[in-house]
């Protein structure tokens, strides 16, 4: 089992339905009055993070206390964090001020963007990319909703780490070259755009311990504000290129590939989409599908402070008069294996059941309990959606009673039936048995498109 | 014998929407734990029949059999009909209007890619009645 860092404040929550029907992969249900996440399904998207107007979900980083667990400790900067400054016109403010809150080194993240850039584009000319189209490897929660929903694309995403896994791995290298100290006494602190970043560290800190703290940009911004309007002597710390910078907002790593055709997709929606038509094949031209979870890419992430639009901007104008890239990848001093990205695992949290005779049987359950239901969508039973509602009845994540409108049709039936709308105030009584043939409920017939 | 059957409505004259039935179906084979070569199979066969529909005969009804082996799509309109089969299973021919093909669509490889992703595709047609394709998907 998987731990996220998408969490549920209770006190906060008061149940309504808006995260139940924003989310993307349908992984949060209302029970008992307050919201609930069906942990394998998520994907630490941030939606529900966003969405939510009492503020009740949030994502969990760590905290900057953490320095004093090591003895030295080197800070990852996303790209996406320089947007976040107003009036900002050098990079080296930033990384300056990283040094002042406690920080012994930086190691920008954008440099693995540079390297990870280049040994794309060597691996292009070298004709060594098979499948097509190449899907991007960067955005953990598009990672966990192919391994959900879209496990035939699984061999379509391309095998490099993302940039952050890469630069974790190069800064612990070079602290330890550097100190001389022993890798674990290297702290490694990323300084992440969302949550999903914040659970794919988490994720893979068992195995490959490459990121010791994962710390929200928003946080980190706080403390910067003080030692960069007081950074007197600014040191040249930045090295990265705009081939690495560019992985903060959409287009970016597309464009660093070079000579491709690409779609560059954001929004969780539109990729879902987008990966519904290269599953079915409808996009053959394509060389490259970027896909960004939030909107604008990374400068849309949930722990970033600015608008995702403006973000960018100041990023791009920073990128102005950058060497492209600064940073080549080279055989002799990285090797391959660092370089391949982990091999992703299909998720069966969709499957009804793992035998297809079951799950048939279950299908045909939900499909005539879904017919008893009233079809609209309303969420009251703390399930996005009817259907929903009749899957979780039948997997035994719910009851029938969960919907208030059978409870109300059971109350009535059992007050003695009567006129069925003798609840109603007298103007409305009587109207239901006038109204013409074509009820609502064939309308809803009419709209098609749903399982029956 | 176990067999679930699914039923999807498609709109006429709506190409944008055209692809949703397709959608929704896939997502139901993934949630059965289908093969996932049967799926993209079916999604094809579904998604062109779907636009043939939607250009031609102003939508129909979509039936869907899944089986254990194998998953059969019936494709169901009321529109013209088909006057010559062997000519329009021709790769190329089309006679999509202008609107359709503005869009992209109408390339004459509807019916051709249904035959090619399908193992079996039969069509039932009456000029002036409607036309019934049913394909079949091994898993």
């Amino acid at each position: 089992m998987i731990e996220h860092s998408v969490i549920l404040e209770y006190q906060r929550c008061r149940g309504c339905t808006t995260c139940i029907k924003n989310c993307p992969t349908e992984a949060i249900r209302v029970r008992n009055g307050k919201a609930t996440i069906l942990s394998e399904r998520c994907i630490d998207c941030g939606k529900c993070i966003q969405v939510c107007p009492h503020k009740a979900i949030k994502s969990v980083g760590d905290t900057l206390d953490r320095i004093g667990e090591f003895k030295y400790c080197v800070a990852l900067p996303d790209p996406s964090l320089y947007g976040q400054f107003q009036h900002l016109d050098d990079i080296n403010i930033v990384l300056t001020a990283l040094l002042e809150i406690g920080f012994d080194h930086v190691f920008e993240t954008a440099r693995a963007g540079d390297i990870l850039a280049d040994y794309m584009r060597q691996c292009i000319a070298a004709g060594s990319l098979k499948v097509k189209p190449q899907i991007s490897s960067a955005c953990p929660a598009i990672l966990r909703l192919i391994r959900l929903r879209f496990p035939k694309l699984i061999p379509n995403v391309a095998q490099i780490p993302s940039p952050l896994e890469l630069a974790a791995v190069m800064a612990r290298q070079e602290a330890v070259e550097e100190t001389g100290l022993k890798p674990e006494d290297i702290g490694i602190f990323a300084i992440v755009p969302c949550s999903c970043e914040v659970t794919a560290a988490q994720a893979a800190g068992a195995s490959q311990q490459s990121i010791d703290v994962c710390l929200a940009a928003r946080d980190v911004y706080l403390k910067l504000l003080e030692p960069m309007k007081n950074c007197k002597e600014v040191k040249q710390l930045s090295s990265a290129g705009v081939m690495g910078m560019g992985w903060a907002f959409v287009g970016g790593e597309s464009a660093s590939r070079l000579n491709e055709s690409y779609v560059a997709v954001d929004g969780i929606e539109n990729c879902i989409r987008m990966l519904e038509e290269i599953e079915d094949g409808r996009l053959p031209e394509a060389d490259f599908i970027e896909l960004n979870a939030c909107v604008q890419g990374c400068v849309g992430g949930c722990f970033n402070v600015e608008n995702p639009y403006g973000a960018r901007m100041r990023i791009k104008k920073l990128m102005r008069g950058m060497p492209a890239s600064r940073n080549h990848y080279d055989e002799t001093q990285l090797s391959r294996d660092v370089l391949q990205g982990r091999e992703l695992q299909y998720i069966p949290a969709l499957l009804l059941d793992e035998d297809r005779f079951a799950a048939m049987e279950k299908l045909m359950k939900i499909n005539k309990l879904e017919r008893t239901l009233p079809g609209l969508d309303c969420g009251s039973c703390g399930a996005p959606s009817c259907h929903a509602l009749a899957e979780d009845v039948i997997l035994g994540r719910a009851s029938e009673e969960d919907c208030i409108f059978k409870v109300r049709e059971r109350t009535r039936d059992m007050a003695g039936g009567g006129d069925a709308d003798e609840y109603l105030p007298a103007p409305f009584r009587h109207q239901l048995k006038r109204a013409p043939d074509d009820s609502p409920q064939s309308d809803v017939e009419h709209k098609g498109g749903t399982d029956q | 014998m176990s067999e679930v059957k699914l039923t999807y409505q498609v709109d006429g004259g709506d190409l944008v929407q055209a692809g949703e039935a397709s959608s929704k179906m896939k997502m139901t084979l993934k949630k059965l734990g289908m093969p996932a070569e049967a799926i993209r199979k079916a999604a094809i066969c579904m998604y062109e029949g779907e636009i043939n529909m939607v250009i031609h005969a102003d939508g129909g009804r979509v039936e869907v059999e899944v089986g254990l082996d194998k998953i059969v799509i019936r494709l169901i309109d009321h529109g013209p009909g088909i006057p010559d089969v062997d000519k329009a299973m021709e790769e190329g021919f089309t006679t999509a209007g202008a609107a359709a093909r503005n869009l992209g669509f109408g390339a004459g490889m509807g019916l051709p890619n249904m035959k090619r992703y399908s193992d079996d595709m039969e069509v039932d047609t009456i000029v002036g009645v409607g036309t019934t394709v049913t394909m079949r998907v091994d898993c």
